[in-house]
């Protein structure tokens, strides 16, 4: 399973993630609660420029991530031409742009393992409290491992169907795609209790 | 305790296999995959704590930059987006569905899940996605209203589906079907 983490290296890739994370925070709070024109602009700019700095494959990949965007761009710009109120239109779609913009490039300078980190130093209180993190540290993995297991055995169903039918496969398949789901989640129960389970993990 | 985790951690990986398999671009290019119809089977199989459960780990998931929302979208940027409210309505959509499967054994499990997944995946989905989109496009609620009922069909398809799947799997896996099994 690949990350969207940016393979390019930047200078914000060394940066600590919570560090990154809560200046995210604090920024798109402001964000929302400003109204001036100018200032989004200004903030708009400012992070298309971040997205500049790494380089050319960076911007473009920075870029094609925010394309998903622009039914709600085009929707949002029509409203206001209509209702005549252009200027309020271009705050809303300039303030969505870097609010997205920013979020996924905190995403793309840090490293999955960093965002981990992040979330194990987040459950603390919840170790604190008595309660075993070690579930969540292990459902993690298991999501990251299987989720292009069952891609491929998906793919394999669908492969099945269209070697035996000229109709498209459709929802046909997602009852046995469930099964295979589920028979997986036995084993792996069953794997990790014949090593020990979640007992042999106390540290 | 192992299986509990294997279950959540599976059916995370079922809501991002379903949204990244069978694409299907309508209009806008915005993708209509099976993702939501994963969200509503973690309530109708796996209940309302397991299902909401493993909703959140797949939003965790998300969060952290792995791009499992159909159309291989994920990342933080996600949650500042438009879409932000459906994705806090997807837990509870799950538990709110699984809730219903839960208590209503009376009638037949087609129905009542069915049923669980029109009034968790979209009216509560909905309740949570519709304010969302009003707050992130400066817009009212009927406008932003508007904007989504295009999708609401699709989802009275996929929530007929989900309740249809989930009374073929209560008769191939009884065991499996967790929302049903006695407690």
């Amino acid at each position: 399973m690949i990350s969207l983490t940016s393979p390019i290296e930047t200078r914000a890739h060394g940066w600590p993630a919570g560090l990154k994370l809560a200046a995210l925070c604090v920024v798109t709070i402001v964000l929302f609660q400003m109204q001036s024109l100018w200032f989004h602009m200004a903030t708009f700019a400012t992070t298309l420029t971040f997205y500049a700095l790494p380089g050319q494959s960076f911007l473009r990949a920075g870029l094609r991530s925010l394309k998903v965007l622009w039914p709600f761009v085009l929707l949002v710009g029509i409203y206001h031409i209509v209702t005549r109120s252009p200027i309020d239109g271009l705050v809303i779609i300039l303030r969505m742009l870097t609010a997205v913009g920013l979020a996924n490039l905190v995403t793309m300078t840090t490293r999955l393992s960093d965002m981990i980190a992040v979330v194990r130093w987040l459950a603390t209180p919840l170790r604190a409290l008595g309660l075993r993190t070690e579930y969540l540290e292990t459902a993690i993995a298991l999501v990251i491992r299987f989720t292009p297991v069952l891609l491929a055995k998906g793919t394999h169903l669908t492969e099945a169907w269209r070697a035996r039918s000229a109709r498209r496969p459709g929802w046909r398949i997602i009852l046995p795609f469930t099964v295979l789901a589920l028979e997986d989640a036995d084993h792996i129960a069953d794997a990790l209790r014949a090593r020990g389970g979640f007992d042999a993990m106390k540290e | 305790m192992e299986k509990n985790v294997t279950l959540i951690a599976l059916f995370a990986a079922l809501i991002a296999a379903l949204g990244l398999i069978p694409k299907i671009d309508l209009f806008f290019g915005v993708p209509i995959t099976a993702q939501s119809l994963g969200i509503m089977l973690c309530g109708t199989i796996l209940g309302a704590k397991r299902g909401a459960l493993a909703v959140l780990l797949f939003l965790l998931l998300v969060a952290i930059g792995l791009p499992l929302l159909s159309g291989g979208r994920g990342g933080l940027g996600v949650f500042a987006g438009p879409s932000v409210g459906f994705l806090i309505g997807f837990p509870v959509a799950a538990f709110v569905t699984g809730l219903i499967t839960e208590k209503w054994r009376t009638g037949p499990v087609w129905l009542s899940a069915g049923v669980a997944a029109v009034v968790g995946g979209i009216i509560v989905l909905y309740g949570f996605g519709i304010p969302g989109m009003a707050i992130m496009l400066d817009k009212t609620l009927v406008e932003s209203t508007a904007l989504v009922t295009a999708f609401i069909p699709g989802d009275v398809i996929k929530a007929a589906l989900a309740g249809m799947l989930t009374a073929a799997l209560v008769k191939v896996r009884p065991a499996s079907v967790l929302s049903r099994a006695e407690a």
